[in-house]
């Protein structure tokens, strides 16, 4: 259903010019749980970001903080240098897209997408026409007359993208818009919205507690815990370099392995390895290997195999060390361990973050 | 088929139709015989149509004064209740909804009260406090609204709960405000058309229950539909079963009415 129509020609005013946004300093507790514990970010203009975490990290509270359904306790929000943090959500020029399906009931689809221009005194005429453009951007030209009952979970949130869309906001905050849908649709809808963004220029935080979703979007990724961003950068910052062991361990998988620290050098297996982030007083750690950084060979660490899943591209296969540690490997397809198996296995010697282990 | 019927949970058409003709039979019967009795000519038996056709008279209107008098009063009444449950609860179940959801048992709480307590009672508690409303309002019958605005509070809360429950007010306000629809205008576009159903309700059980109440007014020395029934039952009982005759049949056509009305505009259009 993926359309390919000229966006520009929708919305013109913004395409190119996205605001800048900054959260400086924003707090918010409810009662003694502090939800945003002095947030700062700042994006660029046309820039998408993802807000990234497990559920109650504060990444939710940080988008509403941002379009004014929830009012900070401190700190300065910007909209194009502009402190909008006492600014009222219907003032702020913000698109929204909910995680619920949010499109009025009692109205069509097109009637949905004018709401925003009707709210800015659009004349009928032309607001018919902006409203039924931008349904053809969503690919539901042919849907206008629905109402969201008619429509399918992913219609809806389609039709919810041009209803934030079509009043050409400075903004667009996307709050887990995908997480009630089925898989194929999410991957298509995710896909989509990357593409009208793209075009549109229109600054973007996208909020998500799937990892997948966030790398394959966001220009750059905020992986947020107990409401504080551990570490912001690009996809492959973020995978590569990970910066904390909770980024490592919440973006992408990672094998914990017993290692120790010998003159700046991780050293597990009997390979030594590039310490990530801040250094570290030798003595034992924990070091966190990805598992493409692990290789099945013919001679190295004896193991044996536990279980091997294919999975299309690639075949992750879990083996078992010795003291009975269990150790994930990616790897091609072609090769097929079976369960049982006595293999070996080698250190491709990528480099790792690691952190001080007790003795 | 249903799931239910599959499981025989539902029951069948024979069961259907005893439950439906013992139920209508108890509502019908009496209603039955009022009609059949007001067609009554007398002890003598026989029937006539004089009765009815008494009220379209050109004495009528003075013979049975108290009795227009009455419809009026209860009329504004009614007006007047609705006024206050859609003017003062309404707007107070929607803001504890979306703004004090700690408070939605309380406003329960303090709504159903008035259905446990029986009228006699509030009545005695009301006589002081309406001493209070005359110094303040007159003796005018609408100031009866006060108190009826309190006892149709369980049903008018029911009706506009379950509506709401039903609705998800918050994420369709926080849509419209995010669109740039202040306050008034997120209740006026988005909000109270889609709790249209429940508002009628609430409206139209206030209605009801305003043109049967008597205890309240009978007590408190008011004239409304129904004391004024009993009043005109003593001299003449077919003039007063005629009258609850059509009271019952405006509160049927006013509940129709809801069935009407209420319907959501995107399942009418299918």
């Amino acid at each position: 259903m993926t359309s390919s129509i000229p966006i520009a020609s929708v919305i013109p005013a913004s395409a190119g010019e996205g605001a800048t946004v900054e959260l400086l300093g924003v707090v918010k507790s409810y009662g003694a749980h502090r939800a945003l514990s002095s947030i700062d970010l700042a994006i660029r203009p046309g820039e998408f970001v993802a807000l990234l975490g497990p559920s109650g990290c504060g990444k939710t509270t940080a988008l509403r903080a941002l379009s004014g359904l929830e009012l900070v306790d401190g700190g300065r929000i910007l909209i194009d240098g502009r402190d909008v943090a006492s600014v009222p959500t219907n003032k702020r020029d913000i698109g929204m897209v909910f995680q619920s399906y949010s499109l009025f009931p009692h109205m069509t689809a097109i009637e949905n997408v004018e709401f925003g221009l009707r709210m800015r005194r659009v004349a009928a005429g032309e607001r018919r026409d902006r409203a039924a453009e931008a349904l053809n951007m969503v690919g539901l030209a042919s849907f206008a007359e629905r109402f969201a009952h008619q429509l399918s979970g992913g219609q809806q949130q389609r039709v919810a993208l041009a209803r934030a869309l079509v009043t050409r906001p400075r903004v667009l905050l996307l709050d887990e818009p995908l997480s009630a849908l089925d898989a194929k649709v999410r991957v298509q809808l995710r896909d989509e919205i990357r593409r009208i963004q793209t075009e549109l220029g229109i600054t973007t935080v996208f909020v998500t507690h799937d990892q997948e979703e966030a790398l394959a979007v966001a220009d750059r990724v905020a992986v947020m815990r107990d409401g504080v961003i551990e570490q912001i950068g690009t996809p492959e910052e973020l995978y590569a370099t990970p910066s904390t062991p909770f980024v490592a361990d919440f973006v992408g998988l990672s094998n914990r392995m017993p290692a120790e620290l010998v003159g700046g050098k991780v050293v597990a297996h009997g390979l030594s390895m590039d310490l990530l982030g801040d250094p570290l007083p030798d003595g034992p750690v924990t070091a966190w290997v990805r598992p493409e950084d692990v290789a099945i060979a013919s001679d190295g660490v004896p193991a044996r195999v536990v279980s091997s899943s294919f999975l299309g591209s690639l075949r992750r296969t879990q083996v078992a060390l010795a003291d009975g540690s269990l150790v994930s490997i990616q790897h091609d397809v072609d090769v097929r361990p079976q369960p049982g198996e006595r293999t070996f296995l080698r250190l491709k010697g990528a480099p790792v973050i690691a952190v001080p282990r007790a003795h | 088929m249903s799931a239910a019927s599959r499981l025989g949970t539902e029951p069948n058409r024979v069961t259907r139709a005893v439950i439906l003709g013992v139920v209508g039979g108890i509502f019908a019967i009496p209603i039955i015989a009022m009609i059949q009795f007001t067609f009554r000519d007398g002890l003598a038996g026989g029937y006539t149509v004089t009765h009815w056709t008494g009220l379209i008279g050109e004495d009528a209107a003075r013979t049975y004064r108290i009795l227009f008098q009455a419809i009026g009063n209860s009329v504004v009444l009614a007006i007047v209740t609705v006024a206050i449950v859609l003017l003062i609860l309404l707007p107070t179940m929607i803001l504890v909804h979306l703004q004090f959801p700690k408070l939605k048992r309380v406003l329960e709480f303090i709504c159903i009260v008035p259905i446990t307590v029986p009228a006699i009672v509030l009545v005695v508690g009301l006589a002081p406090v309406y001493a209070i409303v005359v110094r303040l309002f007159g003796s005018g019958a609408w100031t009866l609204a006060f108190a009826y605005g309190i006892t149709v509070l369980p049903y008018a809360y029911r009706a506009i709960q379950s509506n709401l429950d039903a609705v998800p007010v918050v994420i369709l306000s926080e849509a419209a405000r995010s669109l740039g629809a202040n306050w008034p205008t997120v209740l006026r576009l988005v909000l109270l058309p889609n709790l249209r159903r429940g508002v009628l309700a609430a409206a139209f059980i206030a209605v009801a229950v305003v043109l049967g109440e008597f205890t309240i007014a009978s007590i408190l020395n008011r004239t409304n539909l129904q004391t004024a029934l009993l009043q005109v039952s003593q001299s003449d009982p077919y003039v007063a079963a005629i009258f609850a005759l059509l009271a019952l049949a405006l509160v049927f056509g006013l509940l129709l009415l809801i069935g009407r009305l209420g319907a959501p505009r995107n399942r009418r259009t299918e």
